[in-house]
């Protein structure tokens, strides 16, 4: 059975109803990253989790233990639900040092006085912040305080660990590192994380498993990192997830052709019979599902190209579209990179078919 | 409460307990009622209701009267000429001192607020030793020397109350257009000479607009305290007759000798005064929401200083003379004239005697007054710092049902003038209610408390404003209770706050005279009250012995404040 279960939570603050139904499960000892655009109701459902916000209906249990229940009008408090957290803004406290800090949570469970100082000397090792240890918070940069945080997280529980975007307010290659730990600390003690971002690159790093939330607060597609890149349920999943074009396809005697506007070309791939419903329909595809082949009637004019280090980004005019096209740094020096300007055939790859979007004025 | 929380499972069914949270927010509402809202409608009620009916007579009454309106009149107009002149003063020397490359900028800034800690009533006791018509030392020397047969400057006069009230209230817009020109962004005036424009320019179509919010917000304050003060008008006006609403309410009391009639004349003034207030309040409201501007950054940078080349001296001169003139000389006369044998003597070394401080500090009256004001101003300031905060905490953290009446409760005594809150004070703590605190130092203290709790409410708010909920959220999910959690995360982090906040309370309530006059008995005098009466009894050198003793204190405490302040800072 599931470790960490929601059944139906429903929450509104007010005329405001953030989530409706909501159920989700994690396993033990995975990384589950529930991630989801700003304000969608992810921190809400992790409040209801610790017991800081109580939900208006449904059950949470941790581990067969019931930790809400509007039902059987069960809300154990925040205080002995034995959760760690790591808050987006790390929540370290000021006033105490390292030690103090990480110290709390045992002090709280009243555990002797060596035993404390052994276990924060070992959880310090393990987040490489031993030589910190009498400092106060002020003294440390964001991502000390981070692994502060996460060691006093790991004091208050082995067992479930959520972390609540907790890399955002980081530089790009601090961020990497901490991912990187993360993971790491989850393999030494088999911490069972919940991890909550609106960062996809952030949750396809770490997680085994994605949960994606739409805006509106519903949970749209679970699965492995693959299964969500590979293979989106949906139009929201597949733009969330990355940079997308899409360029309509038409229907014209019973073949589907690329509506460039000034041109129609003949669509060269099957269109699954699903999307044979009469309206309007688009073809997604991702910046490194296009190639570059000179043999393809789809022909294109290169406007910018721009060197990134591991790739090229190109911004391509393809009738009247602008489209964007990535391109290895290795597949470039096989093939060669294309000159801004240049005419060239393009081929897509792995093309997905979604119902056309209203396009707004 | 306490068997449940044993008792794991039952804890965790909801329903059986009575929150933390609640306890405060009840708590609060309750102070509130009994220390604010009681005494303000008793006022109204003893103003518009007579023998259980409502009647507009006793204000109509009042209204009819000449001495209410030309008090009323003298109200308005003093409020009026100290905000006029108090807020160009405060402009002229805010600039001056904070973006002109006057010598001697720092020392001379901290000079220029000490006006703001001295108490009032003893600036006006000096002038009055001065330039009284009749016997002040200054006229008395230029009679004898150029053989006037009249005293040639008179402060008992609107325009000397109106001189002593600006140069202790100008402080207010000083110190408000100093620190919005310190935290403004000097890339906003360089912009402008860039793109230009003027020296003189900048300053009228950038500086000026730019500190506008300051410069209004001070100026109102003036207004506010002019209105309602007490002190200056009490001490240079009763002798000429000119009354203003606050001393007219004294005189009214004090001459009814606390019959119930006096007091409920007193309270139909009291309206007519909260009105004259309100009306200020909602004149600060219009022009305050009138200018939002957020380019003021809140850290302090470098601005451009403006070279004041061949005026740099003359004006530095005229900023010397002017602090000689309203921080120097009153300080001297209050210590020269504390000193002298008896009244009239010239102040001459011959006539010098310390007869005078070992007087009152051997007479129990005056050492009582000094006891008083040290109990009243500890205690008020403990207890309006705790209940300031626990306010402050339901406001700012629990944020309930009726969030903002509370705000506006905790807030409210502030804006209404002490000479007010006194009167409130009396009708429902001397036996009204059931409870008589008559002729108690705890009637004083309760009017204390009012009158100061939205000081500490205001700095805890502030403080606990910069504690992020999720602090104290961290600490219960790491196995705090909610108890727990306050006392080890959120009162630590707000103690430097609740200090200084004891201290906004401590020093003001150490001079209070507007409420103590009116409240005060046989056995309960303060030091203020005490300085006020020696001098209404005609003992001026004890008076100013008292007055001198009472500066003394006032400059120790506040340094050790800056001390315990300035070491906080490092944390």
């Amino acid at each position: 059975m599931a470790y960490v279960r929601f059944e139906n939570i429903s929450v509104s603050y007010g005329d405001n109803q953030v989530l409706k139904n909501f159920s989700l499960s994690l396993e033990k000892n995975e990384i589950m990253c529930l991630v989801g655009p700003s304000g969608c109701g992810k921190t809400t459902l992790v409040r209801c989790l610790l017991g800081l916000t109580r939900p208006d209906e449904g059950e949470i249990y941790v581990d067969d233990k019931c930790l809400f229940s509007s039902k059987r009008r069960i809300n154990v408090p925040a205080e002995r639900r034995g959760i760690g957290i790591v808050f987006q803004d790390y929540a370290v406290w000021p006033h105490l040092t390292v030690k103090d800090n990480v110290a709390y949570p045992m002090r709280k469970q009243r555990m002797k006085k060596n035993e404390i100082d052994r276990r924060v000397k070992d959880v310090l090792k393990q987040v490489s912040m031993s030589e910190y240890i009498n400092h106060l918070p002020g003294q440390l940069s964001g991502g000390q305080q981070q692994r502060v945080a996460i060691a006093r997280a790991l004091m208050s529980s082995d067992d479930l660990i959520v972390l609540d975007e907790p890399i955002t307010n980081l530089d790009a290659k601090l961020r990497d590192q901490m991912l990187n730990e993360i993971r790491d600390i989850q393999r030494n003690i088999g911490t069972t994380i919940f991890y909550i971002t609106h960062d996809q690159k952030a949750a396809l790093h770490l997680g085994d498993q994605l949960a994606i939330m739409n805006g509106r607060g519903e949970l749209v597609q679970i699965g492995s990192d693959e299964d969500i890149i590979l293979r989106p349920k949906s139009r929201f999943i597949f733009e969330f997830i990355g940079v997308t074009n899409f360029i309509p396809l038409k229907l014209v005697n019973s073949e589907y052709k690329l509506d460039l506007g000034r041109e129609m070309i003949p669509w060269p791939e099957q269109v699954p019979d699903t999307m044979a419903h009469g309206k309007p329909i688009e073809m997604g595809t991702r910046p490194n599902d296009i190639t570059f082949d000179d043999a393809s009637p789809i022909k294109a004019k290169v406007k910018r190209a721009v060197f990134l280090g591991s790739e090229y980004d190109y911004f391509i005019e393809l009738g009247n579209m602008e489209i964007r096209l990535q391109q290895s740094t290795l597949d470039a020096a096989l093939v060669g990179v294309a000159k801004e300007g240049s005419e060239v055939g393009l081929r897509f790859l792995n093309p997905h078919y979604y119902e056309a979007k209203r396009r707004e004025a | 409460m306490i068997n449940l929380r044993r008792n794991k499972d039952l804890a965790a069914v909801e329903g059986r307990r009575i929150g933390l949270d609640n306890v405060m927010t009840a708590l609060a509402f309750v102070l509130l009622l009994v220390i604010v809202v009681i005494p303000i409608s008793m006022i109204i009620y003893n103003a518009f209701f007579h023998e259980g009916k409502f009647t507009f007579n006793l204000i109509v009454e009042q209204l009819t009267r000449s001495t209410t309106l030309s008090s009323m009149w003298n109200t308005i107009k003093i409020g009026g000429l100290v905000t006029l002149f108090g807020t160009i003063m405060g402009v002229f020397y805010a600039w001056l001192l904070g973006r002109s490359n006057i010598p001697g900028k720092k020392l001379m800034r901290s000079l220029f607020t000490i006006p703001y800690m001295f108490p009032p009533f003893l600036g006006a006791m000096a002038w009055d030793l001065l330039l009284n018509g009749r016997s002040g030392y200054l006229n008395r020397w230029m009679m004898q020397t150029f053989n006037l047969s009249s005293a040639p400057l008179n402060i008992n006069t609107i325009w000397g109350i109106v001189f002593v009230e600006v140069s202790y209230y100008f402080p207010f817009v000083f110190m408000q257009v100093v620190s919005a020109l310190e935290r403004m962004d000097p890339t906003l005036e360089e912009s402008a000479r860039i793109a230009g424009a003027k020296q003189g320019t900048v300053i009228r179509t950038i500086t000026l607009p730019l500190v506008v919010p300051a410069i209004s917000a001070g100026a109102l304050l003036i207004l506010i305290s002019s209105l309602a003060h007490f002190g200056v008008p009490a001490i240079l006006g009763f002798s000429q007759g000119i009354f203003t609403l606050p001393t007219r309410i004294f005189a009214v009391i004090s001459r009814s000798g606390g019959s119930f009639e006096g007091i409920r004349q007193a309270a139909a003034l009291s309206i007519l005064l909260v009105v004259v207030v309100a009306l200020a309040l909602l004149l600060q409201r219009k022009v305050l929401s009138s200018g939002g501007y957020d380019i003021i950054k809140g850290k302090s940078m470098r601005p451009t200083l403006i070279n004041l080349r061949g005026a740099r001296i003359p004006l530095f001169i005229l900023a010397l003379v002017t602090l000689a003139v309203i921080v120097m000389v009153p300080l001297i006369m209050i210590f020269l004239v504390g000193l002298v044998r008896a009244y009239g003597l010239p102040l001459i070394p011959a006539n010098f005697t310390l007869a005078n401080y070992t007087r009152i500090l051997t007479t129990s009256g005056t050492l009582d007054s000094i006891k008083n004001s040290l109990i009243l101003a500890i205690s008020a300031g403990i207890i309006s710092m705790t209940l300031g905060t626990l306010i402050a905490y339901v406001v700012q953290k629990i944020k309930p049902r009726g969030t903002g009446v509370l705000e506006i409760l905790s807030v409210l005594p502030y804006s209404i003038p002490g000479t007010v809150l006194a009167i409130g004070v009396i009708l429902a703590w001397s036996g009204s209610l059931g409870i008589n605190l008559y002729n108690t130092l705890w009637i004083i203290l309760v009017a204390y408390i009012a009158r100061y709790l939205s000081f500490s409410m205001k700095t805890s708010s502030a403080a606990l404003l910069q504690v992020h909920p999720s602090l104290e959220e961290a600490a219960r999910t790491c196995g705090a209770t909610h108890t727990e959690s306050l006392k080890d995360i959120t009162l630590p982090l707000i103690r430097p706050a609740m200090i200084s906040g004891f201290f906004l309370i401590f020093l003001p309530a150490m001079r209070e005279v507007t409420t103590s006059v009116l409240l005060y008995g046989p056995y309960t005098r303060t030091l203020g009250v005490q300085i006020y009466s020696l001098r209404d009894a005609g003992m001026m050198p004890q008076a100013a012995a008292l007055g001198s003793v009472a500066i003394v204190l006032i400059i120790v405490i506040n340094a050790i404040v800056n001390a315990i302040t300035a070491d906080r800072k490092g944390v």
